[in-house]
């Protein structure tokens, strides 16, 4: 069942030209509210493509081994949002206890995962796309990497929007989604190396 | 609930503190499908439905959820909702629903949907929230038509799958990409903001 996809390229196309952030769309809300700052968003990133890779796995597994064989895949949507909670909360107690640095720096990002569309669309994409596992951790690492490399480079171009002149009605959101949407004509670029759907 | 609440509530949630353009919420799931008319009628139809129910069921059940888990509460109410969008929109609307893809499960992490029941339907009554819900779901949706409004006369020179434009029109492909959402969103913003701040000189 699974489509036939390189593990290589599904890698770089999740990163780059199927952007989870600037060609689907998710994940938008913190996008734009933690990209303010560069060290915030960095470490929203990480933990993001942390737990993306995860919840990814999981997911899969949940939904191949325990819904399908009983015929309850309608009921996929509250068992994934479930899972990511789940693994945001053991996530957030392994990584207070084994780095007290880390968890510091991650601080109130971790809890806010959770309600971070581009996890819970990437779990849905695999399973409309039926990736089989190894694409599915896969395609949950590269997507995770692509969304930490929008949100660095947004907030980097950010700080020098800050010192531009820009119209007033056009200030903060408005500039921001121009300059997402320069972003994701950038990163189209590179869409006749790869691509999957 | 007196008459003049509702209509402040309404100004509010679609002008003066619309979720789109002033709070900038909930556009993920929602900038994707703006490509056609119909795919974003439909989606948007589903969002103000869900808002409005689950701000409704918040509200009622709000005394009897405990504190701590009400985040988790409220994320299962809004996917009860948001399941029964799904198989209606599969059963009714197969090719829409196949179009919307995953978006229709995201309208799950919609940000708004969210912000409303914990902002709102929390500390108020159950008709005032659900009026709350369905105003904030209608101001949502007037922005993203429009949006889906030039995205596909521009993109197709079609208006809900019907020619528009003659024939010599030559299609602009990048209306139908992903960067012109944000480009036509943006430009929006900025005539809205424009026209406010314009409004608030005057006085």
């Amino acid at each position: 069942m699974a489509p036939d996809v390189g593990l290589i390229s599904l890698f770089f196309a999740s990163i780059f030209t199927s952007n989870i952030l600037l060609s689907n769309f998710l994940g938008m809300c913190s996008f734009i509210s933690v990209s303010k700052d560069f060290t915030s968003s960095n470490g929203l990133g990480l933990a993001v493509t942390f737990v993306m890779t995860i919840t990814t796995a999981i997911n899969w597994l949940v939904y191949n081994y325990l819904l399908l064989p009983f015929g309850l895949e309608y009921l996929r949507y509250i068992v994934f949002i479930i899972v990511i909670a789940a693994i945001v909360q053991i996530s957030e107690m392994i990584i207070e206890r084994m780095s007290t640095n880390l968890y510091m720096s991650l601080g109130i990002f971790l809890p806010l995962i959770t309600v971070n569309c581009a996890i819970l669309g990437v779990a849905l994409f695999m399973q409309i796309r039926n990736y089989n596992f190894l694409q599915s951790i896969i395609f949950g690492l590269g997507s995770g990497l692509g969304w930490w490399l929008a949100i660095v480079s947004l907030a980097s171009i950010r700080k020098k929007v800050d010192n531009s002149p820009v119209p007033a009605p056009l200030k903060g959101p408005g500039i921001t989604l121009i300059t997402i949407g320069l972003m994701a004509m950038a990163f189209m670029g590179f869409s006749g190396m790869l691509n999957v759907q | 609930m007196a008459q003049k609440d509702m209509i402040s509530i309404a100004k509010e949630n679609l002008w003066y503190n619309n979720p789109v353009f002033i709070q900038i919420l909930g556009i993920c799931s929602t900038l994707a499908v703006t490509n056609t008319l119909i795919n974003t009628s439909i989606m948007t139809i589903g969002v103000v439905f869900v808002t409005g129910l689950s701000a409704l069921t918040v509200s009622l059940l709000k005394s009897f959820i405990p504190r701590k888990v009400r985040m988790i509460a409220q994320t299962l109410i809004i996917s009860f909702y948001v399941i029964i969008v799904d198989i209606v929109l599969r059963a009714y609307v197969p090719e829409v629903s196949r179009a919307l893809g995953p978006y229709v499960g995201l309208i799950i992490t919609n940000c708004i949907i969210m912000g409303r029941t914990e902002a709102f339907a929390q500390s108020n009554p159950p008709l005032l929230s659900l009026w709350d819900g369905i105003t904030t779901g209608v101001g949502y949706m007037y922005i993203l038509m429009m949006v889906a409004f030039v995205r596909e006369l521009l993109g197709f020179g079609t208006l809900f799958g019907f020619q528009v434009l003659p024939d010599t029109f030559i299609n602009w492909t990048i209306m139908v990409m992903p960067p012109s959402a944000f480009f036509m969103l943006a430009i929006f913003i900025w005539i809205l903001k424009g026209y406010m701040f314009r409004k608030e000189v005057k006085k």
